[in-house]
């Protein structure tokens, strides 16, 4: 079975410092898998190469089998591959439904469709992911006043409402409160299960990504250091040492 | 009374009150013809200032452009356009009644397809610019389409075009040009009515909102970007179409394409009535131009410099606009509200209940 | 339209000619621009009034000159009255629009341009004005080339005033604190620099250089109330060319904008001048496209 995203021998340098080094990586279909890595490690860089924000340098990025390093970014996501963002964003004017229902796939966006009404049962879907993540009674609140941990949660529906094969989120914890994120790595599980999404996560909180990943990545000065499943990872000497920064 | 029921009586009275105000006030068939003109400004430059967030200042020239090619080819149809225009209307050229008409409904028809070419292909060079850029290069165009067109003596150069004389008594001329202004204001209010119900409006939205999230979720934003500077170039090019037949005499600088009069009355009345609504444009529209013919020719001189005031301190002070104040103070009148049924499963046993 | 082009290649001395002039004026384009560049880079404020203020400061001189007196006095007061109105504006306007969105100060900016162009129309009316400095023109190569004496002494001013500028930038601790809060407001503000007096200043200094490049104008070539919005883009032009916190570029810019206008004003005529301007900045502004595109856009 073909991998969902396989990444081999990717380097990007910006000016005189080298962001990723011969990365090399996989991402089976339907599994979670995780990349960690100190801070500066080259974890965001490797995400926005495959998602097509810069060119690589070197090497090449299947999705699907598909080589897709030399397509930009809305095409990658029309082809069902999508990130959210480390500081999330979303569409701050608008209110919550209004970004569900903007966020439904563009893949075979006509031109007929540019001009339609949404049609109920895109309401619908909209107003039951809301729900999925907790916001339904706030769908009609603008969502830029949302509290942070909210537009978070808000961000992630909106992924799913797009309905991609492989969702890349950075950080998905990052800010977000304590007692809040068991009831998100809850939803992040069942969006693997129930949905069908294969997920490929950036974490720095390494009890999330223990109990969240099947098997994981970790990365250090731009070159990968270690891969295994979480029991493996979090007794490797080198990943203790870079994260201590004993190098 | 229902809300729909309200709003079909204001629509109603609306297009009651435009349709019988030349003959309810003769005198100012033209000011109030004008004041339809403002309005399609005002609603087609909220598309992409309001609702998209690219601010153009730059839109006259769509104006000026639908303007000049409808004179074009209403001359262009029956006589050589490069005599007529080195005339400078000395020669006064008969039109028929059917060669008038014809050139004229051509005419119109073309401008509005010529105008939402030109803002394809300007759109294809300047949709890369964002921000401050936009507004600057957009500006840049509408001054320089008048320069060259002031430099282009075939176009009648500086000394303009006298428009082919209308075959008839004046009232109904005045009333046939209210009337295509009324009616191509009202064209635009309900194509952007019904386009702004589709998925069309939450594209240009999550576009004015974050653009780099947008593509990030697969939104051809360079597609709804162009589409939404043409419909805005379309309906721009009609209105200068009719304004230049209906001024008479058409020339580049004050007519054509007035970048700092009806180029920036456009930002400022969108800005004064509450951008990114259908309605704030209208009213910002009606009250300015109604403000503006009572108050001008009192300021004795000082009414541009009211003008410069006027902007500094909407934009300043008043940014959000009336609708958008309205919506700040009663944010519920506007659907902004917590839902008491808390899930969609509350939701649909309330419908089963039903 | 191209009449003329064959001349340049028939007598080369009007080569010189153009480029002299070009040159003249271009040093004054770049002083103009290099306070556009101080206003945007530190305050990220597009300023859309600049050349109305350069404007002003062109009717001051000539204001003096109605006076009897010499034109070129009209430097020093230019400069105070301008870093007065510059404070003014400062307060009024553009303290209350620096954190919004970048469309806002451009739009403010731009009402504040229309006002001031309006009230010098109602003051001094439409009439193209010169401040005449009543020196003497030299010439050589049998009257072939001439050069006004005025032109040598403006240019040796504006080079004196952008060299004072830099010192100032460099040396003052105003100068330090500009530089402090363009590099990163926020670390500027914890560290105890006032932003609000740094950006007041900042604004002020602005309308002060471009009141002295008003005045030079007004003695090397025109002034006419509408005249500003082409200054203000001639600005845009050289400071999206060359990019700000780029003195150099912003000064090669600036000469090469002269140069440019005075041969295309030359072969094409004058009437071309202003669409030159514009055609430029279009230029200028798709080929940023261009390279931007080029690198994509790196989004956190």
């Amino acid at each position: 079975m073909t991998d969902m995203i396989e990444v081999a021998g990717v380097s990007k340098a910006f000016g005189g410092v080298q962001a990723n080094r011969d990365v090399s990586l996989r991402v089976p279909p339907g599994k979670i898998t995780g990349l960690i890595g100190p801070n500066g490690s080259g974890k965001t860089t490797l995400f926005n190469s495959i998602v097509g924000y810069h060119p690589i340098d070197e090497g090449s990025i299947r999705f699907e089998g598909r080589e897709i390093s030399r397509l930009r970014v809305p095409q990658i996501a029309r082809l069902g591959l999508l990130r959210t963002f480390q500081q999330t964003r979303i569409y701050s004017k608008m209110d919550c439904v209004q970004n569900m229902l903007i966020s439904v796939p563009h893949r075979e966006a006509g031109w007929r469709t540019m001009f339609t009404p949404f049609q109920p049962e895109l309401v619908d879907k909209a107003e039951q992911l809301l729900e999925f993540v907790g916001l339904y009674a706030k769908r009609r609140l603008i969502s830029g006043d949302l509290s942070f941990g909210q537009q978070k949660l808000l961000e992630f529906a909106m992924a799913l409402m797009n309905e991609p094969k492989v969702l890349l989120l950075d950080e998905p914890t990052a800010g977000i409160n304590p007692t809040l994120i068991n009831g998100l790595i809850d939803r992040l599980k069942r969006a693997n299960e129930e949905f069908g999404i294969t997920l490929f996560v950036i974490e720095h909180n390494m009890r999330v990504i223990m109990n969240l990943a099947e098997n994981i990545y970790c990365l250090a000065h731009g070159e990968l250091l270690a891969e295994g499943p979480p029991g493996e990872i979090q007794n490797d000497q080198r990943v203790i040492d870079a994260y201590l920064g004993a190098h | 009374m229902t809300a729909q029921q309200r709003q079909f009586l204001l629509y109603g009275l609306i297009l009651l009150g435009g349709i019988a105000a030349p003959f309810v006030f003769p005198n100012y068939t033209f000011q109030i013809a004008v004041l339809w003109v403002m309005i399609l400004f005002a609603l087609t430059w909220d598309i992409m200032g309001g609702q998209m967030g690219y601010n153009s200042l730059g839109n006259i020239f769509f104006f000026g452009a639908g303007m000049y090619a409808c004179a074009v080819i209403q001359i262009g149809l029956y006589y050589n356009v490069g005599e007529y225009t080195s005339a400078y209307g000395a020669v006064r050229v008969d039109f028929t009644p059917g060669q008038y008409y014809l050139g004229l409904v051509l005419g119109i028809l073309a401008s509005a397809v010529i105008s939402a070419v030109f803002a394809v292909i300007f759109g294809w060079i300047v949709f890369g610019l964002r921000g401050p850029y936009f507004a600057i290069g957009t500006l840049g165009v509408a001054i320089a389409a008048g320069e060259l067109v002031g430099a282009w003596d075939w176009l009648g150069g500086g000394s303009g075009i006298s428009m082919p004389t209308y075959p008839g008594e004046p009232d109904a001329r005045a009333n046939l040009f209210y009337f295509l202004c009324f009616g191509s204001a009202v064209a635009t209010f309900l194509f952007l009515r019904i386009l702004y119900a589709t998925r069309f409006k939450l594209a240009i939205n999550a576009i004015r909102d974050d653009e780099a999230k947008a593509e990030a979720m697969g939104v051809h934003t360079l597609r709804y970007k162009i589409i939404a500077w043409s419909i805005a170039a379309f309906f721009l090019g009609i209105s200068g179409a009719i304004y230049g037949n209906m001024s008479g005499f058409i020339e580049p600088l004050e007519v054509a394409f007035p970048t700092v009069t009806f180029g920036i009355f456009m930002v400022l009345m969108a800005l004064l009535g509450g951008k990114g609504t259908l309605w704030g444009p209208v009213l910002g529209a009606t009250l300015f131009h109604v403000i503006k013919e009572v108050t001008w020719t009192h300021l004795l001189g000082w009414q541009w410099v009211a003008l410069g005031l006027l902007i500094i301190i909407n934009v300043v002070y008043f940014q959000q606009g009336l609708l958008g104040w309205a919506q700040e103070k009663w944010p519920e009148a506007f659907g902004i509200r917590v839902d008491e049924d808390s899930s969609t499963a509350n939701r649909e046993q309330r419908s089963a209940a039903e | 339209m191209f009449d003329n082009l064959s001349l340049l290649g028939l007598a080369p001395v009007f080569n010189i000619q153009l480029l002299l002039d070009g040159l003249f004026i271009g040093a004054i384009f770049a002083l103009a621009a290099y306070g556009l560049a101080l206003v945007w880079g530190v305050m990220n404020v597009k300023n859309l009034a600049q050349g109305d203020f350069v404007i002003m400061g062109g009717y001051i001189a000539y204001s003096l000159a109605e006076l009897g007196i010499h034109p070129i006095f009209g430097l020093p007061v230019a400069v105070v009255v301008m870093f007065a109105f510059g404070w003014a504006v400062y307060v009024l306007v553009i303290r209350r629009v620096i954190d919004r969105d970048l469309f806002t100060s451009l739009l403010a900016t731009f009402g504040i341009a229309i006002v001031v162009q309006q009230t010098l129309n109602l003051i001094y009316g439409p009439e193209v004005k010169i401040a005449e400095s009543g020196f003497a023109i030299r010439s050589a190569l049998d009257n072939q080339l001439t050069v006004a004496d005025i032109k040598l002494v403006s240019f040796a001013m504006a080079a004196a005033l952008a060299i004072a500028v830099v010192i100032f930038m460099k040396r003052s601790r105003m100068g330090q604190a500009i530089r402090a809060t363009a590099q990163d407001p926020r670390a500027a503000k914890i560290m105890g620099i006032d932003t609000d007096r740094v950006y007041a200043f900042t604004f002020s200094l602005n309308a002060a250089i471009c009141g002295a490049a008003g005045v030079l104008i007004a003695m090397i070539w025109v002034i006419q109330p509408f005249y500003g919005i082409t200054h203000s883009i001639r600005s845009f032009v050289i400071v999206t060319a060359a990019g700000f916190g780029n003195l150099p570029g912003v000064i090669i810019a600036g000469l090469g904008l002269g140069v440019a206008e005075q041969y295309s004003g030359f072969v094409m005529g004058a009437e071309f001048q202003q669409a030159t301007v514009v055609g430029l900045l279009v230029a200028v502004l798709v080929w940023r496209q261009i390279q931007q595109s080029r690198i994509r856009q790196v989004v956190q």
